[in-house]
């Protein structure tokens, strides 16, 4: 039994990722029947995300340091940060319409179709215009590894890349676990930008400009800190503002793994109970 | 070869319950937990081939029992098998022998030239290409889509979408097609195709066929068999013209006169309703409409009329009353 449940699982991955390509080029092909509106909506995105850089380096402006941390530091922070959402925002990022899909009606449309509900919501409004994001926060990420006063060692160059996958694989988790959410309470969507949104934007500032208390929570309960706050204060030299081990700044794959699991449980119950409910 | 046997149960349903929990809010915080039996053991057999009409009123557990068979929803006791399989435990290895119509949201890309929304059913379902090609001609054909595949959806009228919709859930031979309210808010040009389309479907490639409606001309024209649902349970299981005995059911006739006049007296009809001239009366629907007309023709003079079938909720709703009736005489 155990061989063909990982079989079984095994291709439900490859299945949904099919899905998944499939119904994600359908919106592709949607959106480009709006040209002109997909080349505004680009430019747009880029604009709005490029502000919300604009407002740290007005900040920096006035002071020298945020929380003791320097410019180049703190944009190492934001890049990360804003990479790592923009991929989970381009993969994931229209699972809130989920409540929305469960409220009129369409989300049934899915459940019987011979494809993975996950992939199919996953891919649900795929849209390359958040690419915008994606390119803003590389860019910060780029102006920071070249600005920021770091003596690389091998373990720090390897973090990079790996800050970006685990990070991008936490705010995966978040999405689809505030989806599961959304099946219990439909009009949550807001809840769930909370945590995303908001994650995102807690993450570009350092974390000792937040209270420990807060800071905790953001490590130990939501472990959203993996994203960047704990392995780039490694890779600064910096000190985390509450007492870690060393060896947690290379936690991050190990917490993106485990966050990974529980939205997918989560989800699972999730459609569990609404094909038990049916609300 | 050897010859089908007669009762090939397709659709296998055997005292299945859906029972939901309702929380009503009865304060600021406060919340009343309530259970909704939407399905109340319901058992029937569908067999291979078969055509059935299944109707009820709003609410009555129709929506529920097509997402029950569907796999959408899981059922809370009884035993469900489609093609032998136990839909919500198998949901999509049962997809790719179903098809379904939702006749109130179109699965169809809006943005998108009909053909794509064909073209991912074909990858999705894994439709071999020559099968594909070979069924995609003939729905075109049926359906009469040909000049519609380069036109985005959103552009398609109703009825058009309809055919449309219909195909996309052909496309992968499906053994078995649901249909919820197929024809609603449909012309009559369009009403007429898809029932066509849907008798060709039946008779010519025995595909099973069930289908929820509110109009009894659906019924009437396609379906040998109707199933009444009303409040989770099942009231009726046979053929329409039972239905109707059993309903007590009665027809309209609307008359327009000359002038005004008294109530018109004939027969077993009786006078529901006079405005000015014209004048409803309601007569069992299994007498003649062509005596009593002409027995009012005789005696009265008459303008116009017209026969109004009898509305199938009114039909129900009658039969669910008397229902009660029967349980409060057997209690007391």
């Amino acid at each position: 039994m155990g061989d063909t449940g990982a079989l079984a699982r095994r291709s439900a991955l490859v299945e949904g990722l099919r899905a998944y390509r499939l119904i994600a080029g359908m919106w592709v092909r949607s959106s480009m029947t709006y040209r002109t509106s997909f080349v505004v909506t680009v430019f747009g995105n880029l604009l709005v995300t490029g502000l919300d850089f604009v407002a740290i380096l007005l900040m920096f402006s006035q002071v020298d340091s945020l929380g003791g941390w320097s410019m180049p530091e703190v944009a190492l922070l934001y890049g990360l940060s804003a990479t790592a959402f923009g991929i989970a925002d381009l993969v994931l990022g229209s699972m809130d319409v989920l409540g929305a899909r469960i409220r009129d009606g369409s989300f049934d449309t899915l459940l019987v179709r011979p494809a993975p509900v996950l992939a199919q919501i996953g891919a649900d409004r795929f849209a390359l215009r958040r690419l915008g994001r994606i390119t803003q926060g590389a860019v910060v990420l780029g102006y920071a590894l070249v600005s920021v006063d770091v003596d690389w060692s091998a373990q720090k160059v390897l973090l990079v890349p790996v800050m970006l996958v685990s990070g991008a694989v936490i705010f995966c988790s978040l999405f689809v676990a505030g989806a599961a959410f959304q099946i219990l309470v439909q009009d949550a969507s807001e809840v769930q930008n909370a945590f995303t949104y908001g994650g995102n934007t807690l993450l570009q500032y350092p974390p000792s400009v937040f209270g420990k208390d807060l800071v905790r929570g953001v490590t130990f309960m939501l472990p959203l800190a993996f994203v960047n706050w704990v392995p780039a204060a490694y890779v600064l030299g910096r000190p985390y503002p509450i007492g870690l081990p060393e060896w947690a700044a290379f936690a991050s794959p190990l917490v993106a793994a485990v966050c990974c699991a529980s939205a997918g449980l989560a989800w699972r119950s999730g459609l569990r109970s609404y094909r038990s409910t049916g609300s | 070869m050897k010859p089908e046997p007669v009762m090939d149960p397709f659709i296998e349903l055997d005292r299945v319950e859906k029972v939901f929990d309702v929380r009503k809010k009865t304060g600021f915080l406060k919340r009343e937990r309530r259970q909704v039996r939407a399905v109340d053991s319901i058992s029937f057999t569908v067999a291979r081939g078969e055509m059935v009409g299944y109707i009820g009123p709003n609410g009555a557990g129709k929506s529920t029992t097509i997402k029950m068979l569907t796999g959408i929803l899981t059922p809370s006791g009884g035993r469900l098998r489609v093609a032998g399989i136990d839909p919500s435990r198998e949901r999509t290895r049962l997809a790719h022998r179903i098809g379904v119509v939702f006749g109130q949201r179109t699965t169809l890309w809006w943005d998108l030239p009909l053909i794509d929304s064909y073209k991912l059913m074909h990858r999705m379902y894994r439709i071999p290409d020559g099968r594909y090609r070979e069924n995609l001609d003939r729905l075109v054909e049926h359906l009469d889509l040909g000049a519609l595949l380069d036109v985005p959806v959103r552009q398609l009228s109703l009825g058009q979408r309809m055919r449309g919709d219909i195909a996309a859930a052909l496309l992968h031979d499906p053994e078995v097609l649901y249909l919820d309210e197929p024809t609603i808010g449909l012309d009559v040009i369009s009403k007429a195709k898809v029932r066509e389309f849907l008798r060709e479907l039946n008779t010519e490639r025995a595909t099973t066929v069930l289908l929820t409606t509110h109009d009894l001309q659906d019924i009437e024209q396609l379906c040998s068999r109707v199933m009444v649902i009303d409040h989770g349970r099942m009231m009726y299981d046979g053929p329409l013209a039972g239905l109707h005995e059993v309903g007590e059911s009665e027809r309209t006739l609307v008359v327009d006169l000359e002038r005004e006049l008294p109530p018109i007296e004939a027969g077993p009809a009786r006078v529901v309703k006079v405005e000015g001239p014209r004048q409803w009366l309601a007569f069992p629907a299994a007498e003649s409409a062509a005596v009593l007309v002409a027995r009012i023709a005789a005696e009265y003079p008459l303008v116009d009329l017209s026969v109004r079938e009898p509305d199938i909720e009114a039909v129900i709703a009658k039969m669910y009353a008397e229902q009660a009736e029967r349980a409060e005489r057997a209690v007391s």
